[in-house]
């Protein structure tokens, strides 16, 4: 919606009062994550061959809504069956995912939409059964609500509804910022990827970086044909700067990565907790000489990588899982339950969940509400220690 | 929404009673279509006449609605024949003042924001004349349902600077308990609910309490009549709830004035990308709604239509009634938004030198004789003051308790949330340099 639909430069431009506190001066978990060096990012071009990015291909520096850009860019370019639209596309976007590509590629293929969250969704779904491939963006997550009828009653019934006549909703992309940056309240804080993931019909992607973002996009708008919910965490849109190739090239849905390997304990996070695990795990090897643990980025939350995730419990007996959004009813509750269906009797400690408590995202308290390091570095002694 | 067809084939869990089964009968609004008759008898469209010639109704064709004025932009009435507007010297000083008041809040806190000391901000330049207008011909009893450009309808219902502040800094005074980004304002009495960030939600919202309202005042008829003010943009007109609730409201004759305060931009969106067709009045009349557009630069214009829209909302069993306030936005969006990134600065320049609601009441004011250049200046100043003296100690003042991040889900903290305030305590007593308390009243112990 809209809403105050307001807040992107001051994200990462403006000064900003944190209304939840700075962190204390005597910090040592609880620091800034420092995207300049942490292991999650792609710091030199080198370091992405041996990965699933293209060998030898070139590489740019470039933040997460640059990657974004640069992934609708080369969508364009691709098929001109796809389009971009959604509310204040068409000047760039508020968080700048779609600047320029009004100029390049027109006002018929990228446009602004009236402010109608659900008129969005029902038209990339209409567009999408008439063989185009809708980019559709909703400004916040927290504004998509009114487009969930289309969404759960429609793009992802479509194809099971029309059974014999083939029709579906494939090549339907909707894109949505969404997480907490320390000041968004109840209402851009959002983070509602286990709604969606409930729904069997639609795909729920959410990338940890800038290369994962385009090689993911380009996947979901390319490589598969059913409707894709991909969910961009916000707060990494300007903090988030590695290499990503420049051509195309995608990243298969459904699969997971181990980005971290370890023996003792597996950690299966995805999106912007991604970074405060790595800080933890650092934390923890620091303190416990000899431990290793294994970090687990599921990239789709759903259908998700069942097997990547019981193989790492199989081999290490312990896991943790870490989102941002409430702990009820989450994903971590589907994560645990099936690591315990599947891999009971190697578990040497229960599953533990860290993740935001049962309660809205208060300006004043999103410190204390979401997960953090010491939470999750805790969770690692507590679970190693059971 | 969908066909309701389990309802509808009366595939309830309940079983039929024989009670509910109503004998046949004609219904009052039964509508037949006679042999011979010359216009439409069907049930949906009762008054048409039939007619031979295809053409279909061209929406550029028809004459734009025309928008209300009392004053001109020299502050003098236009039509002299006319009686002058029916408020007090008082009243208008009253009304000056609170538009001066919000304005000058905004200057000080939009530069704070900047300063890195307030997140976010919202100013609400050019349309104080529509907030505090039409905020002024309501009751105290009324109720507001607001989206969050209309500090001026706060500060005509009596929210202090020290609410505004308190909201603003998120502290332990604040009724939100902090948990709002700035300008979610809210007040108990009289009630203006507090903002809420999603648009157009509060619409059909308005059309339910104003159904409640009406449905109380019939059942105490010693009180006096109520009714709801709703605001919203003409960007927020776009959401199916706004629809949703001129019909809504139309269908069940709720008291309720909804105010759009048409400002050209929706963030960087023009009215043109936003709707076709004239404006968001037009879409008043195809609601069957009384509906009038007035210049929202013009505080007069605002306020008598908003007067006898409430008549209106009164009349007859109650009523919805549509106003559009013409505007132009310009401020940024907020202070998240830079607006030269999609409009001219010029543009934005012409209009602030052209006309504004403020230097408008203010020419009025001089030209009445009851305002002057030293009195301009005197009462801004000391209205400097007095925000930066709110905004000085609604800074310094704590943060409410840490046990506020979980009430107020429910009506009381679930076993659930008790487990995970334990926990969160465990881990802040464990950890206690990776947290800083000391800004949250009662500090650790909030949480007990």
């Amino acid at each position: 919606m809209t809403s105050l639909r307001t807040h992107f430069r001051s994200f990462a431009q403006a000064p900003r009062r944190f209304y939840s506190g700075a962190p204390s001066t005597a910090a040592k978990l609880n620091l800034p994550v420092d995207y300049k060096t942490t292991p999650i990012l792609h710091h030199t071009s080198s370091s992405l061959s041996n990965t699933e990015y293209p060998a030898g291909a070139t590489s740019k520096r470039l933040n997460l809504y640059q990657a974004i850009n640069s992934a609708l860019r080369t969508a364009l370019s691709k098929s001109d069956r796809t389009i971009v639209f959604g509310e204040d596309v068409g000047f760039g976007g508020v968080f700048r995912c779609t600047m320029d590509l009004q100029t390049e590629f027109g006002s018929d293929r990228v446009f602004n939409t009236p402010l109608t969250e659900q008129g969005i969704a029902g038209f990339a779904i209409g567009a999408a059964v008439e063989g185009m491939k809708p980019i559709a963006e909703i400004q916040f997550a927290d504004y998509v609500f009114p487009a969930f009828d289309q969404i759960v009653n429609e793009a992802a019934k479509f194809r099971y509804r029309e059974g014999g006549t083939g029709i579906n909703a494939g090549g339907l992309v909707i894109r949505m910022p969404c997480g907490a940056v320390g000041h968004g309240a109840l209402y851009h804080s959002q983070s509602p990827e286990s709604l969606f993931a409930h729904i069997p019909g639609l795909r729920v992607v959410m990338p940890r970086s800038p290369a994962q973002a385009k090689g993911l996009l380009l996947s979901s708008i390319f490589e598969h044909n059913d409707p894709v919910v991909f969910m961009e965490p916000k707060i990494l849109y300007r903090a988030a700067v590695e290499y990503v190739p420049n051509e195309y090239y995608t990243i298969p849905l459904s699969k997971a990565e181990v980005i971290k390997p370890g023996n003792d304990l597996t950690i299966i996070s995805y999106g912007q907790p991604l970074y405060l695990c790595s800080s933890a795990i650092s934390a923890v090897e620091k303190a416990m000489p000899g431990v290793n643990v294994e970090l687990i980025d599921l990239r789709t939350i759903y259908p998700w990588d069942r097997q990547t995730v019981i193989d790492s419990v199989k081999k290490t007996g312990r896991a943790i899982v870490v989102h941002e959004s409430m702990v009820n009813y989450g994903v971590g509750a589907e994560v645990a339950s099936t690591i315990q269906e599947s891999a009971f009797l190697r578990l040497e400690a229960p599953v533990k969940r860290v993740a935001g408590w049962s309660t809205h995202t208060g300006l004043s308290y999103e410190q204390f509400i979401l997960p953090d390091v010491a939470r999750i570095y805790d969770a690692i002694k507590q679970t190693l220690e059971y | 929404m969908s066909l309701k067809l389990l309802s509808r084939n009366g595939l309830r869990s309940q079983p039929v009673t024989t009670a509910r089964i109503v004998p046949a009968r004609r219904w009052s609004s039964s509508i037949s279509q006679r042999p011979g008759s010359d216009s439409v008898r069907f049930p949906g469209a009762v008054n048409s006449k039939f007619t031979s010639e295809m053409a279909f109704l061209k929406a550029s064709d028809l004459p734009a609605i025309p928008t209300y004025r009392v004053m001109d932009s020299d502050g003098y009435q236009i039509d002299k024949t006319r009686p002058a507007p029916n408020v007090t010297n008082e009243e208008v000083l009253t009304w000056y003042k609170n538009m001066l008041s919000v304005s000058v809040m905004d200057v000080v806190m939009f530069e704070a924001q900047r300063q890195g000391r307030l997140s976010f901000y919202m100013v609400s330049a050019g349309e104080e004349g529509i907030t505090v207008g039409s905020a002024a011909a309501l009751t105290p009893d009324d109720v507001v349902f607001a989206q969050y450009r209309e500090a001026g309808v706060f500060q005509q219902r009596g929210f202090t600077l020290k609410n505004f502040m308190s909201q603003l800094f998120a502290n332990a005074n604040d009724t939100g308990r902090g948990r709002n980004m700035p300008v979610h304002y809210g007040q108990n009495y009289p009630r203006t609910h507090t903002i809420s960030s999603p648009l157009a939600t509060q619409i059909p919202q308005a059309a339910g309490a104003a159904y409640a309202l009406k449905l109380q005042d019939l059942q105490n008829p010693n009180r006096d009549p109520r009714i709801v003010a709703c605001y919203f943009g003409e960007g927020a007109a776009s959401e199916g709830d706004f629809h949703a609730a001129l019909n809504i409201a139309a269908t069940r004759s709720c008291p309720v004035v909804f105010i759009c305060r048409n400002n050209g931009y929706a963030i960087s969106t023009p009215t043109l990308e936003q709707y076709r067709g004239d404006g968001i009045a037009s879409r008043g009349v195809g609601y069957g709604i009384d509906t009038i557009r007035v210049d929202g630069n013009d505080v007069f214009a605002v306020n008598e239509a908003m007067k006898e829209a409430r008549r209106l909302a009164l009349s007859d069993g109650g009523r919805p009634v549509l106003i559009e306030a013409m505007s132009y936005r310009v401020s940024h969006h907020s202070t998240s938004d830079d607006s030269f990134a999609y409009r001219a600065r010029v543009e934005v320049e012409d209009w602030k030198r052209r006309d504004n609601p403020i230097i408008r009441l203010r020419k009025w004011l001089e030209n009445q004789g009851i305002w002057s250049e030293e009195q301009e200046k005197e009462t801004r100043d000391e209205m400097r003051k007095a925000v930066l003296k709110e905004f000085g100690e609604a800074e310094q003042e704590k943060k409410p308790s840490l046990r506020d991040a979980f009430t107020d889900v429910y009506e009381e903290v679930t076993e659930e949330q008790r487990e995970q305030m334990a926990e969160l305590k465990r881990i802040l007593e464990t950890y206690p340099d990776e947290y800083d308390l000391r800004p949250y009243k009662d500090g650790i112990n909030g949480l007990d």
